[in-house]
C-alpha cells in the first residue's frame, strides 16, 4: 500500500470548507453534524465525539474550553504527522480537515504545546490497496532473497568441512568450525523455521526433546565434542546433518519472504538473542553463544536492510533510531570479541550479560515497530 | 471501537481478560480521555502534589527502580513524558496507550500489555522519584541536586545488597488489585526500553501503615499494628511541617515535593515466632493484640515514657522500639510511612522470605529518618530478628497540575 498522502488544510472556523455533503435543510442537523467530529479540548481531557470514520476525508472541530495554548493532532503508528493544528488559543475552535486512508490512528491534544498528548485511538474503515502495489517492499524481497542465498551457499560449505572433521575425528579442528558453521544457520534461521520439523532435526538442544524423541543435528555432535570428547560414533549424526541442512537449503531458496515475513523475522531473530543466547542455553556445551548472538544480529541488520528504501519513505526518523541501536549492539558486543571469534558465554559476567540484554531490548522495541509500518500504512 | 462504561469491582474478577467484545471495566482503545471521569476507583493524576504519598494506602506495591542507560538527555526527557501520558491513563483505568491490546494493527505488537483488560482503576497510584546516582555528570544536573539528597549513611548491622539499592528513577505501583500494579510497572519498562533498565523491583502486599484516619492500623508480618503514629492525610499542618519540601529548603525544582526512603527489612520470621509473647510486646512496647503502647490502655493512647510498674521498671522498656521511634525522643521527627508487607517465597533453608518493604515519605531524609534509624540501629532489640537488605532513597518532585506538565519537566527544564 502507499504511504497515504497527508493531506491537512488548516482553516479557522470562519473559513471552513465545506468538502462533504451539507446536508442543506435535510432531517434536522444530522448531515451536517456527522461530517464534523468535533474535538472538546480541555487542560486535562480530550474528548473526541467519534473514535472512527469512513476512508477520505475527515474533518476535525476543535474547540479549546481549557486555559492554555493547545495543539490537535492525527498520528499514524510510529507517531508519523497526518495532520495537526497548531497554536489554538483559549476560547478558540479550530478545524483540522485530514485525509486518512484506511488504518488506525491516534489523536492527540496537546494542552500547554507540551509533552506527548492526550491520547485517543481512531480508527478508519474502507479499503486498503494492496500491499505488492509498493515497488520498494517487493525489491525488499528480492533483496532479501538474495541474501538467503549468499547464506545457504556458505552454509552447506562450513557444515561440509566441520562434517568431514567431525567424520575424520579431529576433535579439535570440528571444535572450531563448530560455532562457524552455525553462523550461517543463525542468520537465517527465520527462513529455516518456516519449515516446521527441519529445524528440530538440525538445531534441537537436548532440553528441547521429549522422551523417546531422536536426538539429532549441531548440538547432538556438540555434545560428543565437548562433554563425550568421542566423535568415533558420531558420523551418522553428522551425515544427517548434512542431509537436512542440504534439503532446508533447497526450500529456502525457493521460498519468498513477504515484507511483514521479513520484519517479522527481524524480530524474531532478536527474541531468539534475547531467550536462548543472553542466557547461554543455546550453546550450552560448548559456550560459543556469542557466535550465535552476533549471527543473529547479522541477519536481522540484513533483513532491515532489504526492507530500508521502503522505511525510509514511510519513516526515516525510525531508520534513524534502528541505525543507531544496531550500532550500539554492535559496539557492545565488540568488547567481547577474541581474535576473529567471541569469548565463551561462560567467561562473561552478570553484568556484561545485563548489557548486552539492555542492547538487545532498546534494539527490539523499535523493531517491532517495523512490521506493521510495511503492512499497513 | 465503542467506548465503554467502567464497572466496578463486583464483575471484575469473572469477566477476565476475554475479547475485546466482552471487555469488562478498563476502558479500551476507543474511549475518549474524559470517559475515565467517571471511574469510581480511580485516584486523580493530576494535582500539586503526587498521588500516593498523602493517598489512603491501596492494598498493594509494585515498587520498581530504574537504572537510565541512555546517554541522551532528549531520549530520557522524551521518555519521561511518555511515561507520563501512560501514567495519566493508567491511573484512570485506561490501557497504557490509545490504541490498546487489542485496537492496533494486527501486524503490530499491542501498546497495551493486556493483563489489566476488565479491571478497574483499582485505586492505581504512580509517583516517581529521581536518586541521587541520577545526579552526575551524565545529564547535567550536578548542580540541581538538593542536598537532602546526599546518600543516606551506612546504619550498624546493616546488610544492604547493592544490587537491590539504590536507582536513578523510581515508580511507586501503589492499588488495591496487585495485576494492576503489575500491569502498570510492566508497561512503563516496557516504554522505557532503550532508555532505562529495571535495576530491581519489589512486589508488596498487605499496607502496613495508615495514611488516613479512615483507615484501620494494619499488623506487619511480626504481628503487631504497625504506623498507629504516622502522618495522616488529614493533619494538613503536620504534613506541611514534616513531609512536603517547602520554598527555601532546597532547589525550586522540588518545592512541593517529598523525599522518598525505601527498606527492605527481611524479617527472622521463624525465631520470632517462637520468642514468648510478654517478650516480643516488651520489644515493640505496644501489646499485640490492642497496639495500645503498655503505658496505656488504648491503640491511639499517648504513650508514657515516665510511667513505672511496681518494681520501679518504666512500663515502656528503655530500648522498646516505639520509644526508640518516638518524636518526642528524636527532635520532633516525623515521617509519612507507607510500607508493605512481602514474601517472596523462602530461602534455601526453608525459612519464609519474608519481611517489610518500608517507605516513609519527608521533608529531610537526613533530619527525619536518618536520626530514628541510627537510634534503633544501635539499640532495637528488633534488630536481632530483622535484616536491612535494600535501601533507596528518591526525591519526588510536585505533581503534575495537567497535561501540559510531564515527570521531571522542573527538573530538566
Amino acid at each position: 500500500m502507499r504511504t497515504p498522502r497527508l493531506l491537512a488544510l488548516v482553516a479557522a472556523t470562519a473559513a471552513a470548507v465545506p468538502l462533504a455533503a451539507c446536508g442543506g435543510n435535510d432531517s434536522g442537523s444530522d448531515a451536517a453534524s456527522s461530517d464534523k467530529i468535533t474535538v472538546d479540548a480541555s487542560d486535562t481531557e480530550c474528548k473526541v465525539a467519534s473514535s472512527e470514520s469512513d476512508a477520505g476525508t475527515t474533518t476535525f472541530a476543535i474547540a479549546n474550553k481549557g486555559n492554555k495554548v493547545t495543539e490537535f493532532y492525527v498520528y499514524a503508528p510510529g507517531d508519523r504527522v497526518m495532520g495537526e493544528v497548531e497554536n489554538i488559543a483559549p476560547g478558540l475552535s479550530r478545524e483540522l480537515i485530514v485525509e486518512l486512508a484506511a488504518g488506525t490512528y491516534e489523536t492527540a491534544c496537546k494542552p500547554g504545546m507540551i509533552g506527548k498528548g492526550i491520547r485517543n485511538a481512531f480508527k478508519v474503515s474502507g479499503s486498503a490497496a494492496p500491499l505488492t502495489e509498493d515497488a520498494k517492499l517487493a525489491q525488499a524481497t528480492a533483496d532479501y532473497q538474495r541474501y538467503v542465498k549468499s547464506q545457504t551457499g556458505a552454509l552447506i560449505d562450513k557444515t561440509t568441512e566441520f562434517v568431514n572433521a567431525v567424520k575424520g575425528g579431529d576433535i579439535e579442528k570440528s571444535k572450531a568450525l563448530f560455532p562457524v558453521a552455525r553462523t550461517y544457520w543463525e542468520r537465517i534461521e527465520p527462513v529455516a523455521e518456516s519449515f516446521g520439523d527441519l529445524d528440530p532435526k538440525i538445531d534441537a538442544r537436548e532440553a528441547d526433546l521429549e522422551a523417546g524423541q531422536k536426538w539429532t543435528g549441531f548440538h547432538k555432535i556438540e555434545k560428543d565434542l565437548w562433554v563425550a570428547k568421542d566423535v568415533s560414533k558420531s558420523g551418522p549424526a553428522a551425515d544427517q546433518l548434512l542431509a537436512d541442512v542440504k534439503t532446508i537449503v533447497d526450500k529456502a531458496n525457493t521460498v519468498t519472504l513477504s515484507p511483514v515475513q521479513l520484519a517479522n523475522g527481524s524480530k524474531g531473530l532478536l527474541d531468539e538473542v534475547a531467550t536462548g543466547k543472553i542466557t547461554g542455553e543455546e550453546d550450552t556445551f560448548s559456550h560459543t553463544d556469542l557466535w550465535d548472538f552476533a549471527a543473529n544480529v547479522e541477519g536481522s541488520q540484513a533483513a532491515i536492510a532489504a526492507l530500508r528504501p521502503a522505511l525510509e519513505e514511510k519513516d526515516p526518523a525510525l531508520v534513524k533510531t534502528l541505525d543507531e541501536r544496531f550500532a550500539s549492539v554492535e559496539a557492545a558486543l565488540e568488547k567481547h570479541r577474541d581474535g576473529d571469534g567471541w569469548k565463551l558465554h561462560n567467561t562473561l559476567s552478570q553484568t556484561d550479560l545485563k548489557t548486552l540484554s539492555d542492547e538487545i531490548n532498546a534494539l527490539s522495541e523499535p523493531i517491532s515497530k517495523v512490521a506493521a509500518l510495511v503492512a499497513g500504512q | 471501537m465503542q467506548r465503554r462504561k467502567v464497572i466496578g469491582l463486583a464483575g471484575a474478577g469473572v469477566v477476565g481478560a476475554a475479547t475485546a467484545g466482552v471487555v469488562g471495566g478498563r476502558l479500551t482503545g476507543g474511549g475518549s480521555g474524559s470517559a475515565a471521569a467517571a471511574a469510581p476507583d480511580r485516584t486523580a493524576f493530576y494535582g500539586t502534589r503526587q498521588a500516593g504519598i498523602v493517598t489512603p494506602a491501596q492494598d498493594r506495591l509494585h515498587f520498581v527502580a530504574f537504572d537510565v542507560i541512555t546517554k541522551d538527555k532528549a531520549a530520557l526527557v522524551d521518555m519521561l513524558q511518555s511515561w507520563t501520558a501512560a501514567a495519566a491513563r493508567m491511573t484512570a483505568g485506561q490501557e497504557a496507550g490509545a490504541l490498546g491490546a487489542v485496537g492496533g494493527l494486527p501486524e503490530a505488537p499491542p501498546d497495551d500489555t493486556g493483563e489489566a483488560l476488565g479491571l478497574p482503576a483499582a485505586g492505581l497510584t504512580l509517583t516517581i522519584g529521581f536518586g541521587p546516582s541520577l545526579f552526575d555528570s551524565r545529564f547535567g544536573l550536578r548542580g540541581r541536586k538538593p542536598a537532602a539528597l546526599a546518600d543516606l549513611p551506612k546504619f550498624p548491622g546493616d546488610t544492604i545488597d547493592p544490587a537491590l539499592s539504590g536507582g536513578d528513577i523510581c515508580v511507586q505501583a501503589c492499588a488495591n488489585d496487585p495485576q494492576v500494579a503489575v500491569h502498570a510497572v510492566r508497561n512503563l519498562a516496557r516504554i522505557g526500553m532503550g532508555v532505562v533498565s529495571v535495576r530491581w523491583s519489589q512486589l508488596g502486599f498487605g499496607r502496613t501503615s495508615s495514611t488516613s484516619t479512615a483507615q484501620a492500623t494494619p499488623r506487619n508480618l511480626f504481628g503487631f499494628k504497625d504506623g498507629t503514629a504516622n502522618l495522616k492525610a488529614e493533619e494538613a499542618t503536620l504534613l506541611d511541617e514534616h513531609l512536603w519540601v517547602k520554598p527555601g529548603d532546597g532547589p525550586d525544582w522540588m518545592t512541593g515535593g517529598s523525599y522518598l526512603v525505601t527498606r527492605k527489612i527481611r524479617m527472622l520470621i521463624e525465631t520470632w515466632d517462637r520468642t514468648s509473647l510478654l517478650e516480643q510486646e516488651t520489644i515493640v512496647g505496644r501489646n499485640k493484640g490492642e497496639g495500645a503502647p503498655l503505658s496505656g490502655r488504648g491503640e491511639y493512647d499517648e504513650p508514657d515514657f515516665t510511667a513505672l510498674d511496681g518494681k520501679g521498671e518504666p512500663l515502656i522498656a528503655k530500648v522498646a522500639h516505639v520509644r526508640l521511634a518516638h518524636p518526642t525522643v528524636n527532635g520532633g521527627a516525623r515521617m509519612l510511612r507507607r510500607g508493605y508487607n512481602f514474601v517472596d517465597g523462602s530461602d534455601g533453608l526453608g525459612r519464609l522470605n519474608a519481611g517489610l518493604f518500608f517507605i516513609s515519605y519527608q521533608r529531610d531524609p537526613h533530619k527525619q529518618f536518618v536520626p530514628v534509624q541510627s537510634k534503633l540501629a544501635r539499640q532495637d532489640q528488633l534488630n536481632e530478628y530483622i535484616r536491612h537488605v535494600s535501601s533507596g532513597l528518591f526525591a519526588c518532585p510536585p505533581g503534575i497540575p495537567a497535561a501540559d506538565d510531564y515527570w521531571g519537566r522542573s527538573l530538566f527544564a
